[in-house]
């Protein structure tokens, strides 16, 4: 280990490594912090130990096991997910995110990429440019990296061949000329062997450019945060007394001093900045990666999640934006699905109204979709409940990424760079009446409700909705009743049974459902609407208290045997494909207002059940 | 009063620092009920230091969590004494009832039951007690392996338990705190830092640790190479077998049968870092639980060591 104390200056460096399964990653970065001399004593007995157990390189120290990290990825033999290693040489310190080359795991490097300002993409030396390599450098570019190394690995295995090498080079050139990187180091080494790797290798006396190590340590990866316009997201209120309010957060870009104005993007309003508290009490600045905490002059209106900007170059705001999305979960992103998005620390529900096309991330070409799978990446519409702040993504990647997590299972699911803002939406403003739902409401002397009946097909929702309806008609309600079957002969007669367009059916029925609430009627829907993001997106349609979801519980058995149209025994017999309960799941609701098990129970006396609580609910 | 930032902070650990500060602050804005879990080691007291800058000039706003093992150095409970006193803590200690009454100790049952049940088993039911959903700790990527993967916010589903293939990715700092009912994080603010970088910060910052770390004469017992300071007679002595004498300091805390010292004259925070820089043994080479399988590490950290 090295006495020197890291000389100030080059500071940190984040990268990452890419490369395909065999390309030699691992054994690079093993490579590396091995000849660094950062290798303790009791790891490489470890090593040698695990080297007879695991190595793939018969008798040799497998420097590709100092990196690969968890059991069961190191009996498959393959890297499974982001590993970050820490290596200091007496000019730097390094972050490197090991991040796999398996053909499923795009994420991973995604990952890896949103947290690294270079990558290293390797190549082997024998096959040069493959469908991988335009893979990772797709993704470092829609990533936002700048700086790559192109390191063309198992040189040895060419005879160090310098015309290979350079045809290799054209190769890269010709194909990332599109792509937005301002600086490629092309080198070639031998991960196995340590060539130009650390020292300058004898077998390649043709190349005469810096090591692996020397460029790493030499590369100017200045992003300009400091340079861009004021960025704080306000992470934190911070109030621990009545004497003090100050806004805690870490600045995303520019700088700031004592006595500036600046505005909270979403409201306008403006204010001057009084303090500025550092980890170390008052300080009179701050810039980009500082964590503080600001105090204004003015007490203005603002939370966690808002932004402050300087009045002359503030963020967009906007509820519509144009984004790249790669997905990441298993469950495939369907457009009209409610998603919760984070932006910086605002999280906000979202959904992406359409998917413009998806880009093939080995071809770079661009194709229709309708909804989006595991590690596939789209450039779409987003429609944001609310409004956040933001800058485009290739001008301030803290401002300008965001996450979409699932609202069930909590997985983060998607990672998003915004392009710009769709502005057709912003100018549209919801039309004010002089009469409102209130006042019909109020004519009618009624509660306007969506009652909204979900089970299988054939569970009794229809016959139960229309025994329910002509009670609360006689009790001199105002009523409307919609169904699958009006509906879907109309307006919805353009639909499918596809996962996409059930979403886009409920979609409309939550839409029309809320036209004759607002008229005050209580609305009466029976859909088999199998998916709960889908009753969630209809429930936040409307007003909390407006939705009441009933759960027409019948057991797919005694469904079947009712078979009222006959369409199970079709199911069954394969001719309706995407049937629910038979070739389609139904997801139970886990909170209805209402269960009403039909079983044993005449219609009538569910529609009873139903009525009881209604008159509860509704009053008089 | 203005001041300026310690010239002594280099860049790169302004900007740890400043991460972890964010960490910190994220976790508070996050979670209902935060706890910060104080070993009393070196890495807990920084994450300690960091928390009480991220939230000045109010006070730490949540508790810290002690698992004692009724094994802990007697340096450690009494430095762990002086530092609530000093800084006010809200501090809770913990120790595994059940485990005491069945009288578990590392010299009987050796250093997995006792990891098992005093510390493992007694976070879990800390945890559940006083219905933490996160809990703040010291560990660092650059410790071991299995580390390595490891996520700043770690998701452990009811039961804490780690999945470690269903953990969430973590892209540009964005993190995904949500969490259903029952379910928990444990977060680690010092995920980016290195050994040396913790050294460099308790130069820089004067942060007090447990004398232990320094260097001091200290009765020790020569035992399969390692060198045992016995710090109370329950452990008993073999036939002819003596403590001698030897100037020696510790790496990391733990339990005293269970963490070997090193013999070193390393008496400041500069000479332990000089003695750092021209180590030759990794951290963890001084905790006799980490060897007694492969990948252990990783197996404890499914069941839910921290």
């Amino acid at each position: 280990m090295s006495n020197q104390r890291i000389e100030e200056g080059r500071g940190l460096l984040r990268f990452l490594t890419c490369g395909s399964v065999d390309d030699g990653k691992s054994t690079l970065i093993g490579r590396l912090l091995h000849d660094s001399r950062l290798i303790a004593e009791d790891t490489l007995e470890t090593l040698a130990r695990d080297s007879r157990r695991h190595g793939t390189v018969g008798e040799e120290v497998d420097l590709a096991l100092l990196v690969d990290g968890l059991e069961a990825e190191r009996q498959q033999g393959i890297t499974i997910d982001v590993a970050y290693r820490y290596f200091a040489t007496q000019r730097r310190s390094f972050i490197v995110a090991d991040t796999p080359g398996h053909e499923q795991y795009t994420r991973n490097m995604a990952t890896g990429a949103s947290n690294s300002d270079l990558a290293v993409i390797l190549v082997d030396a024998r096959k040069g440019i493959v469908t991988q390599t335009r893979r990772h450098a797709t993704i470092c570019s829609l990533l936002g990296i700048k700086h790559l190394v192109l390191a063309v690995n198992k040189i040895d295995l060419i005879e160090f061949d310098e015309a290979q090498f350079a045809k290799i080079v054209e190769d890269w050139n010709k194909f990332s000329a599109d792509l937005h990187f301002s600086e490629t180091q092309p080198i070639p080494v031998s991960a196995r062997f340590g060539d130009n790797v650390t020292t300058s290798s004898a077998r390649t006396p043709w190349y005469s450019g810096p090591t692996l190590a020397e460029y790493l340590e030499s590369v100017d990866v200045d992003y300009g945060l400091r340079d861009k316009p004021f960025r704080f997201q306000v992470q934190w209120v911070n109030r621990p007394n009545l004497d003090f309010r100050g806004f805690s957060g870490t600045v995303a870009s520019g700088q700031i001093a004592l006595g500036d104005s600046l505005v909270v993007a979403n409201s306008g309003r403006q204010s001057q900045v009084t303090r500025i508290l550092g980890p170390d009490g008052d300080q009179p600045t701050a810039s980009a990666g500082e964590a503080v905490t600001i105090c204004l002059a003015d007490e203005l209106d603002l939370a966690r999640g808002d932004m402050l900007v300087p009045p002359a170059a503030r963020a967009e705001v906007a509820d519509q934006l144009a984004v790249n999305l790669l997905w990441m979960d298993e469950e495939p992103l369907l457009p009209g699905r409610k998603y919760l998005a984070r932006f910086g620390h605002a999280w906000v529900p979202v959904s992406v109204t359409s998917i413009k096309y998806r880009l093939d991330i080995n071809t770079q070409q661009q194709t229709p979709t309708k909804k989006l799978a595991l590690n596939e990446i789209a450039f779409c519409n987003l429609e944001i409940s609310g409004r956040v702040a933001f800058d485009p993504y290739t001008e301030n990647r803290a401002t300008g990424a965001f996450i979409m997590v699932d609202r069930y299972t909590n997985r983060t699911a998607g990672a998003g760079m915004v392009s710009f803002a769709l502005r057709r939406a912003t100018h549209i403003h919801a039309e004010g009446f002089l009469v409102d739902k209130a006042a019909r409401a109020a004519l009618l002397n009624q509660q306007p409700q969506v009652i909204w009946f979900t089970g299988l097909s054939g569970s009794g929702k229809s016959s139960i909705a229309k025994l329910v309806e002509a009670a609360l008609h006689r009790d001199g309600r105002l009523t409307y009743s919609l169904d699958g079957d009006n509906l879907r002969l109309g307006l919805n007669r353009d639909l499918g049974f596809t996962d996409q367009d059930r979403v886009e059916n409920i979609r409309r029925v939550g839409e029309v459902a809320k036209l004759f609430l607002d008229a005050g009627a209580i609305v009466l829907c029976s859909f088999i609407s199998p998916f709960r993001a889908e009753r969630r997106m209809v429930r936040e349609m409307m007003a909390p208290g407006e939705f009441i979801e009933i759960f027409v519980e019948t057991p797919v058995e005694e469904c079947i045997r009712r078979d009222p149209k006959g369409l199970y025994q079709k199911a069954l017999d394969g001719k309706i494909p995407n049937f629910t309960g038979i070739s389609s799941p139904y997801e139970e609701p886990e909170a209805a207002e209402l269960v009403v098990s039909t079983a044993g129970r005449t219609p009538q006396e569910s529609a009873a059940a139903v009525l009881d609580y209604l008159r509860l609910r509704l009053g008089g | 009063m203005v001041s300026v930032s310690k010239p002594s902070l280099s860049p790169h650990l302004r900007r740890l620092e400043a991460e972890a500060i964010g960490i910190l602050r994220e976790t508070l804005a996050s979670f209902r009920n935060p706890v910060l879990l104080y070993s009393i080691g070196k890495d807990s007291s920084v994450v300690l230091h960091l928390a009480l800058k991220a939230f000045a000039p109010g006070r730490l706003p949540f508790p810290c969590l002690h698992i004692a093992t009724g094994w802990d150095f007697r340096d450690m409970l009494e430095f762990r004494k002086r530092r609530v006193a000093e800084l006010k803590l809200d501090l809770i200690v913990h120790t595994n009832p059940e485990g005491l009454a069945r009288g578990i100790n590392p010299i009987d049952h050796g250093s997995q039951v006792h990891m098992h049940v005093m510390a493992t088993e007694a976070l879990k039911q800390a945890l559940d007690a006083h219905g933490f959903d996160a809990a703040i700790g010291g560990a660092r990527r650059d410790e071991e392996k299995a580390r390595a993967k490891e996520r700043v916010f770690s998701h452990r589903s009811a039961g804490h338990i780690w999945d470690p293939r269903n953990q969430r990715p973590e892209l540009w700092g964005l993190f995904n705190t949500r969490i259903d009912k029952g379910e928990g994080m444990r977060v680690f603010p010092l995920s980016n830092w290195t050994e040396f970088d913790v050294w460099d910060y308790i130069a820089a910052e004067e942060i007090p640790l447990v004398p232990l770390y320094y260097a001091a004469l200290r009765p020790v017992l020569r035992r399969d190479g390692m060198l045992i300071m016995r710090d109370d007679d329950r452990m008993p002595l073999k036939p002819d077998e003596q403590a001698e004498q030897l100037w020696v300091r510790f790496r990391t805390m733990g339990d005293w049968p269970l963490t070997a010292a090193h013999e070193s004259r390393a008496q400041t925070v500069d000479d332990v870092i000089h003695e750092l820089r021209s180590s030759c043994l990794s951290e963890r080479a001084g905790r006799l639980i980490d060897q007694d399988q492969d990948a252990s590490m990783e197996r404890k950290k499914r069941e839910g060591y921290f």
